[in-house]
Protein backbone atom coordinates (compact mmCIF):
# COMPACT_ATOMS: atom_id res chain seq x y z
CA UNK A 1 0.00 0.00 0.00
CA UNK A 2 1.25 3.28 -0.97
CA UNK A 3 1.55 5.87 1.92
CA UNK A 4 2.58 9.20 1.94
CA UNK A 5 4.85 8.96 5.18
CA UNK A 6 5.91 6.35 7.12
CA UNK A 7 7.68 8.41 9.88
CA UNK A 8 7.67 11.78 11.47
CA UNK A 9 10.75 12.72 9.92
CA UNK A 10 9.19 11.92 6.32
CA UNK A 11 5.84 13.90 7.84
CA UNK A 12 7.61 16.83 8.62
CA UNK A 13 9.91 17.12 6.00
CA UNK A 14 6.72 17.08 2.90
CA UNK A 15 4.55 19.20 5.36
CA UNK A 16 7.99 21.79 4.85
CA UNK A 17 8.72 20.85 1.30
CA UNK A 18 5.17 20.93 0.04
CA UNK A 19 4.20 24.45 2.38
CA UNK A 20 1.19 22.49 3.98
CA UNK A 21 -0.11 21.32 7.30
CA UNK A 22 0.76 18.10 8.82
CA UNK A 23 -3.33 18.08 9.09
CA UNK A 24 -3.73 18.98 5.04
CA UNK A 25 -0.98 15.90 4.72
CA UNK A 26 -2.93 13.24 6.52
CA UNK A 27 -6.24 14.27 4.79
CA UNK A 28 -4.32 13.68 1.26
CA UNK A 29 -3.38 10.63 2.85
CA UNK A 30 -6.68 9.79 3.76
CA UNK A 31 -7.75 10.53 0.27
CA UNK A 32 -5.10 8.27 -1.52
CA UNK A 33 -5.83 5.56 0.86
CA UNK A 34 -9.60 5.19 1.08
CA UNK A 35 -10.01 7.16 -2.48
CA UNK A 36 -12.89 9.08 -1.02
CA UNK A 37 -13.49 12.70 -1.93
CA UNK A 38 -11.93 15.44 0.97
CA UNK A 39 -15.58 16.17 1.83
CA UNK A 40 -17.04 12.60 2.89
CA UNK A 41 -13.25 12.43 5.18
CA UNK A 42 -14.06 15.95 6.45
CA UNK A 43 -17.58 15.11 7.02
CA UNK A 44 -16.92 12.09 9.43
CA UNK A 45 -14.44 13.39 11.28
CA UNK A 46 -16.79 16.40 11.79
CA UNK A 47 -19.06 13.63 13.76
CA UNK A 48 -16.24 12.62 15.53
CA UNK A 49 -15.69 15.83 17.06
CA UNK A 50 -19.49 15.92 17.68
CA UNK A 51 -19.13 12.87 19.87
CA UNK A 52 -16.07 14.31 21.82
CA UNK A 53 -18.26 17.48 22.17
CA UNK A 54 -21.17 16.00 23.59
CA UNK A 55 -18.99 13.83 25.46
CA UNK A 56 -17.45 16.18 27.20
CA UNK A 57 -20.41 18.62 27.91
CA UNK A 58 -21.95 14.96 29.53
CA UNK A 59 -19.37 14.75 31.62
CA UNK A 60 -19.03 18.26 33.17
CA UNK A 61 -22.55 17.61 34.05
CA UNK A 62 -20.98 14.56 36.04
CA UNK A 63 -21.43 11.25 35.72
CA UNK A 64 -20.78 8.26 37.55
CA UNK A 65 -19.64 4.45 36.55
CA UNK A 66 -21.56 1.62 37.83
CA UNK A 67 -18.85 0.97 40.55
CA UNK A 68 -18.63 4.25 41.55
CA UNK A 69 -15.09 4.32 41.13
CA UNK A 70 -14.80 7.29 39.18
CA UNK A 71 -17.03 10.48 38.94
CA UNK A 72 -17.98 13.70 39.59
CA UNK A 73 -14.27 15.01 39.47
CA UNK A 74 -14.59 17.09 36.56
CA UNK A 75 -17.69 18.79 38.30
CA UNK A 76 -15.55 19.47 41.28
CA UNK A 77 -12.27 20.84 38.96
CA UNK A 78 -14.72 23.69 37.14
CA UNK A 79 -16.29 24.60 40.54
CA UNK A 80 -12.41 25.05 41.79
CA UNK A 81 -11.95 27.00 38.04
CA UNK A 82 -14.55 29.15 38.90
CA UNK A 83 -13.30 30.20 42.46
CA UNK A 84 -10.47 32.11 40.44
CA UNK A 85 -7.82 30.34 42.53
CA UNK A 86 -6.46 28.00 40.36
CA UNK A 87 -2.79 27.82 41.07
CA UNK A 88 -2.17 25.75 37.18
CA UNK A 89 -4.14 28.25 35.69
CA UNK A 90 -7.46 28.25 34.26
CA UNK A 91 -6.33 26.98 30.75
CA UNK A 92 -4.47 23.84 32.05
CA UNK A 93 -7.06 23.26 34.58
CA UNK A 94 -9.64 23.55 32.13
CA UNK A 95 -8.16 21.18 29.52
CA UNK A 96 -7.35 18.98 32.83
CA UNK A 97 -11.35 18.89 33.54
CA UNK A 98 -12.48 18.34 30.23
CA UNK A 99 -10.41 14.83 29.92
CA UNK A 100 -11.69 14.14 33.02
CA UNK A 101 -15.18 14.78 31.51
CA UNK A 102 -14.38 12.08 28.84
CA UNK A 103 -13.25 9.98 30.79
CA UNK A 104 -16.11 9.74 33.10
CA UNK A 105 -18.21 9.15 30.14
CA UNK A 106 -15.98 6.28 29.50
CA UNK A 107 -16.29 4.55 32.43
CA UNK A 108 -19.80 4.78 32.92
CA UNK A 109 -20.01 3.15 29.41
CA UNK A 110 -20.95 6.09 28.03
CA UNK A 111 -20.43 7.50 23.69
CA UNK A 112 -16.91 8.54 23.31
CA UNK A 113 -14.66 8.63 20.44
CA UNK A 114 -11.46 6.55 20.86
CA UNK A 115 -8.70 8.60 20.51
CA UNK A 116 -6.27 6.67 19.78
CA UNK A 117 -8.08 4.23 22.49
CA UNK A 118 -11.10 4.70 24.76
CA UNK A 119 -8.82 4.36 28.01
CA UNK A 120 -6.69 7.76 26.67
CA UNK A 121 -10.18 9.57 25.01
CA UNK A 122 -10.02 12.60 26.95
CA UNK A 123 -6.30 13.78 26.10
CA UNK A 124 -6.72 15.31 22.77
CA UNK A 125 -10.35 16.46 23.36
CA UNK A 126 -9.76 17.51 26.81
CA UNK A 127 -7.22 20.02 25.52
CA UNK A 128 -8.62 20.72 22.25
CA UNK A 129 -11.58 22.44 23.74
CA UNK A 130 -9.65 24.06 26.86
CA UNK A 131 -7.19 25.97 24.14
CA UNK A 132 -10.14 26.77 21.81
CA UNK A 133 -11.36 29.70 24.52
CA UNK A 134 -7.37 31.08 23.85
CA UNK A 135 -7.42 30.63 20.20
CA UNK A 136 -10.44 31.12 19.11
CA UNK A 137 -10.17 28.51 15.95
CA UNK A 138 -12.45 28.14 13.10
CA UNK A 139 -14.80 24.33 13.06
CA UNK A 140 -12.58 23.92 10.17
CA UNK A 141 -9.12 24.50 12.33
CA UNK A 142 -10.64 22.30 15.18
CA UNK A 143 -11.17 19.40 12.96
CA UNK A 144 -7.81 20.15 12.04
CA UNK A 145 -6.54 19.61 15.26
CA UNK A 146 -7.82 16.14 15.08
CA UNK A 147 -6.27 15.19 11.40
CA UNK A 148 -2.49 16.80 13.22
CA UNK A 149 -3.35 14.46 16.34
CA UNK A 150 -4.24 11.42 13.80
CA UNK A 151 -1.32 12.11 11.79
CA UNK A 152 1.14 11.48 14.23
CA UNK A 153 -0.93 8.72 16.03
CA UNK A 154 -1.12 6.70 12.89
CA UNK A 155 3.24 6.77 13.14
CA UNK A 156 3.15 5.47 16.41
CA UNK A 157 -0.20 3.11 15.69
CA UNK A 158 2.15 1.31 12.70
CA UNK A 159 5.75 1.82 14.15
CA UNK A 160 5.47 1.26 17.93
CA UNK A 161 1.56 0.44 19.56
CA UNK A 162 -1.25 2.11 20.77
CA UNK A 163 -2.36 -0.84 23.32
CA UNK A 164 -1.88 -0.86 27.04
CA UNK A 165 -2.08 -4.35 26.55
CA UNK A 166 0.76 -4.55 24.30
CA UNK A 167 2.77 -1.79 25.27
CA UNK A 168 1.73 0.09 28.95
CA UNK A 169 -0.12 3.11 29.13
CA UNK A 170 2.81 4.99 27.40
CA UNK A 171 1.49 3.65 23.90
CA UNK A 172 -1.98 4.90 25.31
CA UNK A 173 -1.78 8.27 27.29
CA UNK A 174 1.57 8.81 26.61
CA UNK A 175 0.68 8.79 22.59
CA UNK A 176 -2.87 10.30 23.02
CA UNK A 177 -0.57 13.40 24.80
CA UNK A 178 1.77 13.40 23.09
CA UNK A 179 -0.81 13.40 19.83
CA UNK A 180 -2.50 16.53 21.31
CA UNK A 181 1.10 18.14 21.85
CA UNK A 182 1.35 18.49 18.41
CA UNK A 183 -2.09 19.59 17.31
CA UNK A 184 -1.93 21.87 19.87
CA UNK A 185 0.92 23.83 18.30
CA UNK A 186 -0.13 23.62 14.57
CA UNK A 187 -3.44 25.37 16.41
CA UNK A 188 -1.42 28.28 17.41
CA UNK A 189 0.50 28.83 14.84
CA UNK A 190 3.46 26.93 14.98
CA UNK A 191 5.59 25.01 12.16
CA UNK A 192 5.26 21.26 11.18
CA UNK A 193 9.12 20.74 13.23
CA UNK A 194 7.43 22.51 16.30
CA UNK A 195 4.71 20.13 16.34
CA UNK A 196 7.46 17.23 15.98
CA UNK A 197 9.56 18.55 19.15
CA UNK A 198 6.13 18.92 20.83
CA UNK A 199 5.22 15.19 20.37
CA UNK A 200 8.38 14.49 21.23
CA UNK A 201 9.05 16.22 24.85
CA UNK A 202 5.73 14.89 25.84
CA UNK A 203 6.30 11.63 24.80
CA UNK A 204 9.73 11.72 26.50
CA UNK A 205 7.53 12.04 29.65
CA UNK A 206 5.63 9.20 29.45
CA UNK A 207 7.98 7.08 28.67
CA UNK A 208 7.98 3.74 31.11
CA UNK A 209 4.24 4.77 32.27
CA UNK A 210 2.85 1.34 32.64
CA UNK A 211 -1.16 0.19 32.24
CA UNK A 212 -1.87 -1.19 35.71
CA UNK A 213 -5.45 -1.03 36.10
CA UNK A 214 -7.49 -1.56 39.55
CA UNK A 215 -9.69 -4.73 39.35
CA UNK A 216 -8.92 -4.59 35.35
CA UNK A 217 -11.45 -1.60 34.83
CA UNK A 218 -10.73 1.97 32.52
CA UNK A 219 -11.33 4.08 35.81
CA UNK A 220 -8.56 3.85 38.21
CA UNK A 221 -6.08 5.00 37.78
CA UNK A 222 -6.73 6.45 33.78
CA UNK A 223 -9.27 8.51 34.27
CA UNK A 224 -6.30 10.75 36.40
CA UNK A 225 -4.05 9.46 33.76
CA UNK A 226 -5.86 11.49 31.11
CA UNK A 227 -6.08 14.02 33.07
CA UNK A 228 -1.92 14.74 33.87
CA UNK A 229 -1.81 13.57 30.02
CA UNK A 230 -3.44 16.78 28.95
CA UNK A 231 -1.49 18.96 31.18
CA UNK A 232 1.57 17.12 30.09
CA UNK A 233 0.46 17.63 26.53
CA UNK A 234 0.30 21.66 26.69
CA UNK A 235 3.01 22.20 28.40
CA UNK A 236 4.69 20.47 25.87
CA UNK A 237 2.76 22.37 23.31
CA UNK A 238 4.20 25.43 25.22
CA UNK A 239 8.00 24.32 25.52
CA UNK A 240 7.84 23.83 21.69
CA UNK A 241 6.21 27.00 20.79
CA UNK A 242 8.73 28.73 22.82
CA UNK A 243 11.90 27.36 20.57
CA UNK A 244 12.36 24.08 22.55
CA UNK A 245 13.50 21.32 20.59
CA UNK A 246 13.94 17.00 21.35
CA UNK A 247 17.49 16.27 21.51
CA UNK A 248 16.36 13.02 20.36
CA UNK A 249 14.38 12.99 17.13
CA UNK A 250 10.51 11.92 17.37
CA UNK A 251 11.08 8.56 15.12
CA UNK A 252 13.41 7.48 17.60
CA UNK A 253 11.36 8.32 20.74
CA UNK A 254 8.83 6.48 19.16
CA UNK A 255 10.95 3.63 18.80
CA UNK A 256 12.30 3.90 22.75
CA UNK A 257 8.75 3.34 23.60
CA UNK A 258 8.02 0.35 21.70
CA UNK A 259 11.42 -1.05 23.20
CA UNK A 260 10.26 -0.12 26.68
CA UNK A 261 6.67 -1.71 25.52
CA UNK A 262 8.27 -4.79 24.61
CA UNK A 263 10.47 -5.23 27.71
CA UNK A 264 7.66 -4.40 29.86
CA UNK A 265 6.12 -7.08 32.60
CA UNK A 266 2.78 -8.31 31.81
CA UNK A 267 1.33 -7.69 35.14
CA UNK A 268 1.95 -4.39 33.84
CA UNK A 269 0.44 -4.20 30.74
CA UNK A 270 -3.32 -4.05 31.33
CA UNK A 271 -3.69 -7.62 33.28
CA UNK A 272 -4.71 -5.79 35.97
CA UNK A 273 -2.14 -7.73 38.24
CA UNK A 274 0.72 -5.69 39.24
CA UNK A 275 1.27 -1.92 40.11
CA UNK A 276 -1.72 0.00 41.15
CA UNK A 277 -3.89 -2.71 40.73
CA UNK A 278 -1.83 -4.92 43.38
CA UNK A 279 -1.79 -2.43 45.77
CA UNK A 280 -3.77 -3.89 49.37
CA UNK A 281 -6.25 -0.86 48.07
CA UNK A 282 -6.49 -1.43 44.57
CA UNK A 283 -6.74 -5.59 45.33
CA UNK A 284 -9.45 -5.04 47.93
CA UNK A 285 -11.68 -2.65 45.91
CA UNK A 286 -11.52 -5.69 43.01
CA UNK A 287 -12.41 -8.22 45.56
CA UNK A 288 -15.60 -5.62 46.48
CA UNK A 289 -16.57 -5.48 43.21
CA UNK A 290 -16.31 -9.03 41.83
CA UNK A 291 -16.36 -10.41 44.87
CA UNK A 292 -14.21 -13.64 45.22
CA UNK A 293 -14.44 -14.91 41.90
CA UNK A 294 -11.68 -12.89 40.27
CA UNK A 295 -9.28 -13.25 43.06
CA UNK A 296 -9.54 -16.96 42.60
CA UNK A 297 -9.12 -16.36 38.57
CA UNK A 298 -5.61 -15.64 39.64
CA UNK B 1 0.90 -1.34 7.71
CA UNK B 2 -1.61 -2.15 10.36
CA UNK B 3 -3.12 0.63 10.46
CA UNK B 4 -4.37 2.39 7.65
CA UNK B 5 -7.00 5.20 7.98
CA UNK B 6 -6.50 8.22 10.60
CA UNK B 7 -9.75 6.59 11.54
CA UNK B 8 -8.31 3.99 13.02
CA UNK B 9 -6.80 6.76 15.30
CA UNK B 10 -9.45 9.21 15.80
CA UNK B 11 -12.01 6.63 16.14
CA UNK B 12 -14.27 4.06 16.29
CA UNK B 13 -17.35 5.76 18.14
CA UNK B 14 -18.01 3.59 20.90
CA UNK B 15 -19.63 2.86 24.17
CA UNK B 16 -16.99 2.46 26.64
CA UNK B 17 -14.69 1.92 28.70
CA UNK B 18 -12.53 0.12 26.43
CA UNK B 19 -11.50 0.21 22.78
CA UNK B 20 -9.46 -2.68 22.50
CA UNK B 21 -11.29 -4.86 25.18
CA UNK B 22 -15.17 -3.28 24.28
CA UNK B 23 -14.90 -1.91 20.49
CA UNK B 24 -12.42 -4.14 19.39
CA UNK B 25 -14.46 -7.16 21.46
CA UNK B 26 -17.52 -6.05 19.33
CA UNK B 27 -15.92 -6.14 15.68
CA UNK B 28 -14.46 -9.30 16.41
CA UNK B 29 -18.21 -10.95 17.42
CA UNK B 30 -19.42 -8.84 14.24
CA UNK B 31 -17.01 -10.60 12.29
CA UNK B 32 -17.30 -13.80 13.25
CA UNK B 33 -21.29 -13.31 12.61
CA UNK B 34 -20.81 -12.27 9.13
CA UNK B 35 -18.28 -14.97 8.34
CA UNK B 36 -20.68 -17.37 9.83
CA UNK B 37 -23.17 -15.96 7.26
CA UNK B 38 -25.97 -15.22 10.01
CA UNK B 39 -26.48 -15.75 14.04
CA UNK B 40 -25.11 -18.64 15.67
CA UNK B 41 -27.39 -20.35 17.92
CA UNK B 42 -24.67 -21.14 20.06
CA UNK B 43 -21.29 -19.91 21.52
CA UNK B 44 -18.48 -20.63 23.41
CA UNK B 45 -15.56 -17.75 23.61
CA UNK B 46 -12.35 -19.33 25.03
CA UNK B 47 -10.57 -15.83 26.29
CA UNK B 48 -6.75 -15.08 26.57
CA UNK B 49 -4.28 -13.25 28.04
CA UNK B 50 -5.63 -9.42 29.39
CA UNK B 51 -9.10 -10.54 27.76
CA UNK B 52 -9.14 -13.50 30.04
CA UNK B 53 -7.97 -11.38 32.56
CA UNK B 54 -10.28 -8.09 32.97
CA UNK B 55 -12.86 -8.99 30.66
CA UNK B 56 -15.53 -8.46 33.04
CA UNK B 57 -14.98 -5.01 34.07
CA UNK B 58 -14.52 -4.16 30.14
CA UNK B 59 -17.59 -5.42 28.98
CA UNK B 60 -15.69 -7.77 26.78
CA UNK B 61 -18.23 -10.40 27.37
CA UNK B 62 -21.24 -7.88 26.61
CA UNK B 63 -19.08 -6.25 23.45
CA UNK B 64 -18.76 -9.84 21.91
CA UNK B 65 -22.23 -10.95 22.12
CA UNK B 66 -23.05 -7.96 21.22
CA UNK B 67 -21.37 -8.45 17.93
CA UNK B 68 -22.89 -11.51 17.73
CA UNK B 69 -25.69 -9.92 17.54
CA UNK B 70 -24.53 -7.27 14.75
CA UNK B 71 -24.59 -4.63 17.04
CA UNK B 72 -21.42 -1.83 15.97
CA UNK B 73 -19.54 -0.43 18.65
CA UNK B 74 -21.29 2.79 18.95
CA UNK B 75 -24.37 1.06 19.71
CA UNK B 76 -25.68 1.32 23.19
CA UNK B 77 -27.58 -2.06 23.17
CA UNK B 78 -24.64 -3.10 23.98
CA UNK B 79 -25.30 -2.51 27.02
CA UNK B 80 -28.24 -5.66 27.16
CA UNK B 81 -26.75 -7.68 24.85
CA UNK B 82 -26.75 -10.57 27.40
CA UNK B 83 -30.53 -9.96 27.88
CA UNK B 84 -31.22 -9.57 24.35
CA UNK B 85 -28.85 -12.23 23.27
CA UNK B 86 -31.42 -14.77 25.22
CA UNK B 87 -34.48 -13.03 23.41
CA UNK B 88 -32.75 -13.98 20.02
CA UNK B 89 -32.12 -17.57 21.39
CA UNK B 90 -28.13 -17.37 21.37
CA UNK B 91 -26.72 -19.44 24.31
CA UNK B 92 -23.10 -18.83 25.07
CA UNK B 93 -20.57 -19.38 27.31
CA UNK B 94 -17.36 -17.77 28.69
CA UNK B 95 -13.99 -19.51 29.07
CA UNK B 96 -11.26 -17.56 30.55
CA UNK B 97 -7.60 -18.98 29.20
CA UNK B 98 -4.94 -19.21 30.95
CA UNK B 99 -2.65 -20.52 28.00
CA UNK B 100 0.00 -17.99 26.79
CA UNK B 101 -1.15 -16.73 23.24
CA UNK B 102 1.19 -14.60 20.96
CA UNK B 103 -0.75 -11.40 21.05
CA UNK B 104 -2.16 -10.39 24.47
CA UNK B 105 -5.78 -10.08 23.61
CA UNK B 106 -6.36 -12.78 21.75
CA UNK B 107 -9.92 -14.21 21.72
CA UNK B 108 -11.74 -17.69 20.34
CA UNK B 109 -15.24 -18.12 19.19
CA UNK B 110 -16.51 -20.97 18.29
CA UNK B 111 -19.90 -21.05 17.07
CA UNK B 112 -22.69 -23.07 15.52
CA UNK B 113 -26.37 -23.58 14.80
CA UNK B 114 -27.77 -27.27 15.02
CA UNK B 115 -26.30 -27.84 11.02
CA UNK B 116 -22.65 -26.44 10.86
CA UNK B 117 -20.14 -24.80 12.92
CA UNK B 118 -17.09 -22.11 12.63
CA UNK B 119 -14.29 -21.41 14.46
CA UNK B 120 -12.40 -17.92 14.44
CA UNK B 121 -9.66 -16.48 16.37
CA UNK B 122 -9.62 -12.61 16.38
CA UNK B 123 -6.98 -10.79 18.07
CA UNK B 124 -7.72 -6.78 19.38
CA UNK B 125 -4.71 -5.10 18.38
CA UNK B 126 -5.48 -1.63 20.17
CA UNK B 127 -7.81 1.29 19.41
CA UNK B 128 -10.49 -1.01 18.60
CA UNK B 129 -8.90 -2.21 15.34
CA UNK B 130 -8.59 -6.06 14.82
CA UNK B 131 -7.22 -8.97 13.19
CA UNK B 132 -8.67 -12.09 12.31
CA UNK B 133 -5.67 -15.04 12.55
CA UNK B 134 -7.18 -18.13 12.10
CA UNK B 135 -10.56 -19.56 10.51
CA UNK B 136 -11.57 -23.11 11.03
CA UNK B 137 -7.27 -24.32 11.31
CA UNK B 138 -6.31 -22.06 8.55
CA UNK B 139 -4.16 -19.05 9.48
CA UNK B 140 -5.19 -15.60 7.78
CA UNK B 141 -4.93 -12.32 8.30
CA UNK B 142 -7.57 -10.55 7.84
CA UNK B 143 -8.17 -6.74 9.36
CA UNK B 144 -11.87 -6.66 9.22
CA UNK B 145 -11.77 -2.92 8.03
CA UNK B 146 -11.91 -3.43 4.34
CA UNK B 147 -14.78 -5.57 2.97
CA UNK B 148 -13.39 -9.05 2.07
CA UNK B 149 -14.49 -12.16 0.51
CA UNK B 150 -13.69 -15.52 1.83
CA UNK B 151 -13.53 -18.58 -0.63
CA UNK B 152 -13.28 -22.45 0.59
CA UNK B 153 -12.62 -24.50 -2.25
CA UNK B 154 -10.48 -27.83 -2.94
CA UNK B 155 -6.78 -26.92 -3.33
CA UNK B 156 -6.80 -27.45 -7.46
CA UNK B 157 -5.28 -25.69 -10.48
CA UNK B 158 -7.73 -22.87 -11.79
CA UNK B 159 -9.98 -22.06 -8.45
CA UNK B 160 -8.16 -18.91 -7.82
CA UNK B 161 -8.25 -17.64 -11.81
CA UNK B 162 -11.69 -18.95 -11.56
CA UNK B 163 -12.67 -16.62 -8.63
CA UNK B 164 -10.50 -13.64 -9.65
CA UNK B 165 -12.24 -13.84 -13.09
CA UNK B 166 -16.16 -13.58 -11.54
CA UNK B 167 -14.53 -10.59 -9.54
CA UNK B 168 -13.31 -9.47 -13.18
CA UNK B 169 -15.99 -9.93 -14.45
CA UNK B 170 -18.22 -7.22 -12.24
CA UNK B 171 -15.09 -4.55 -12.62
CA UNK B 172 -14.25 -5.35 -8.82
CA UNK B 173 -10.59 -4.56 -7.95
CA UNK B 174 -8.41 -7.07 -5.55
CA UNK B 175 -6.88 -4.89 -2.92
CA UNK B 176 -5.46 -7.25 -1.19
CA UNK B 177 -5.01 -11.72 -1.05
CA UNK B 178 -4.39 -14.34 0.94
CA UNK B 179 -4.50 -18.17 -0.18
CA UNK B 180 -3.54 -20.89 2.52
CA UNK B 181 -4.05 -24.44 2.94
CA UNK B 182 -3.83 -26.83 5.41
CA UNK B 183 -2.09 -30.04 3.00
CA UNK B 184 -1.51 -29.87 -0.02
CA UNK B 185 -4.54 -30.85 -2.79
CA UNK B 186 -7.10 -31.01 0.36
CA UNK B 187 -8.97 -27.91 1.46
CA UNK B 188 -7.85 -24.25 0.83
CA UNK B 189 -8.82 -20.84 2.13
CA UNK B 190 -8.68 -17.53 -0.45
CA UNK B 191 -9.23 -14.27 1.50
CA UNK B 192 -9.83 -11.45 -1.11
CA UNK B 193 -10.07 -7.75 0.31
CA UNK B 194 -11.80 -5.86 -2.19
CA UNK B 195 -12.41 -2.20 -2.23
CA UNK B 196 -16.06 -2.69 -2.55
CA UNK B 197 -18.75 -4.50 -0.37
CA UNK B 198 -20.00 -7.29 -2.51
CA UNK B 199 -23.48 -8.05 -3.89
CA UNK B 200 -25.31 -11.44 -2.26
CA UNK B 201 -25.69 -12.79 -6.19
CA UNK B 202 -22.10 -12.58 -6.43
CA UNK B 203 -21.48 -14.80 -4.15
CA UNK B 204 -23.53 -16.99 -5.07
CA UNK B 205 -22.62 -17.17 -8.08
CA UNK B 206 -19.38 -17.91 -7.11
CA UNK B 207 -19.92 -20.35 -5.29
CA UNK B 208 -21.20 -22.20 -8.09
CA UNK B 209 -18.01 -22.56 -9.98
CA UNK B 210 -15.87 -26.00 -9.92
CA UNK B 211 -14.27 -26.78 -6.37
CA UNK B 212 -15.60 -24.25 -4.38
CA UNK B 213 -17.04 -25.31 -1.11
CA UNK B 214 -18.13 -22.11 0.55
CA UNK B 215 -18.17 -18.33 -0.27
CA UNK B 216 -18.63 -15.62 2.82
CA UNK B 217 -17.75 -11.99 2.79
CA UNK B 218 -17.66 -9.53 4.95
CA UNK B 219 -18.93 -5.92 4.80
CA UNK B 220 -17.67 -2.73 5.92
Amino acid sequence: MEVLFHNVRELVALAESENKQISEIMIEQEMLITERTREEIMTQMTRNLTVMEEAVERGLKGVHSVTGLTGGDAVLLQKYIATGKSLAGDLLLDAVSKAVATNEVNAAMGTICATPTAGSAGVVPGTLFAVKNKLNPTKEQMIRYLFTSGAFGFVVANNASISGAAGGCQAEVGSAAAMAAAAIVEMAGGTPQQSAHAFSISLKNMLGLVCDPVAGLVEVPCVKRNAMGAANAIVAADMALAGVTSRIPTDEVIDAMYRIGRTMPSALRETGQGGLAATPTGRALEAKIFGGAVLQSE
Amino acid sequence: MKYTSVFDIIGPVMIGPSSSHTAGAARIGRVARDLFGGQPKWAKIHLYGSFAETYKGHGTDVAIIGGLLDYDTFDERIKTAFADAEKANLTYEFIPETAHTEHPNTARLVIGDDETEMSMVGISIGGGSIEIIELNGFPLRLSGGMPAILVVHDDRAGCIAAVANCLAGYNINIGHMEVSRKERGNMALMVIEVDQNIDKSILDEMSTLPNITKVTRIKN
